[in-house]
């Protein structure tokens, strides 16, 4: 019973993790990359850790296990953000089938205002 | 043939190393390389995580937790380092 359950758990958790590693691989830009990553790999991991935690079975290899478990759901996103805004803020290209930018937009409106209430003499 | 599912997962998880591998390589800008480094870390404790359950070792596990956390430093002082530089 635990060797099946095993089984499923580690045959989802490698197909998640594989489906993150061709997002990374075929996505247009470094935003959609780290989306199929971040999530992917997420689940992909915690999949793998719940199957180890049916194999191992004792007290302390659960508890090691769920340690991991926590750890990289709580630092996962943490990280998947400050790489977004780096990013970012690093004028990294967007794909360029973009159809939003609120940041650029909202930059390009501040500047057509102070164009307008401030005139060239 | 948990035996037969544990080689089966140990491949998946190498084939996607490779492919991370392969986005470190090409990658363009400095951020993709970045987020694929993050993935292979993240795909390295996944991989200690199965060969420790398969072999039984439990010390194995203490590696995997270090990865973890080592992986996420890089990868937030990578971010900081991207923040002040250049990109490309």
């Amino acid at each position: 019973m635990t060797d099946v359950l095993t089984a499923v758990l580690w045959l989802a958790g490698a197909a998640f993790s594989l489906l993150a590693a061709v997002g990374v691989l075929r996505m247009p830009d470094v935003f959609t990359r780290m989306q199929a990553s971040t999530k992917a790999s997420t689940f992909g991991i915690g999949c793998l850790l719940a199957g180890a935690a049916v194999q191992m079975g004792d007290f302390g290899s659960l508890i090691r296990v769920a340690s991991i478990g926590a750890f990289l759901l709580m630092t996962t996103p943490v990280a998947g953000h400050v790489i977004a805004r780096a990013s970012y803020l690093a004028d990294v290209p967007l794909w360029k089938g973009t159809v939003l930018d609120e940041r650029r937009q909202q930059m390009e409106r501040d500047a057509a205002k102070a164009a307008k209430e401030a005139p060239a003499p | 043939m948990l035996e037969l599912i544990t080689q089966a997962t140990i491949v998946i998880l190498a084939l996607a190393v490779l492919m991370a591998f392969v986005r470190i390589v090409r990658g363009p800008t400095l951020p993709d390389r970045i987020v694929a480094m993050d993935l292979l870390g993240v795909l390295v404790v996944g991989l200690i995580v199965v060969l420790a359950a398969s072999s039984g070792v439990r010390a194995t596990l203490d590696a995997a937790i270090v990865i973890a956390l080592i992986g996420f430093l890089g990868t937030v002082a990578y971010a900081t380092y991207v923040e002040r530089g250049d990109p490309q």
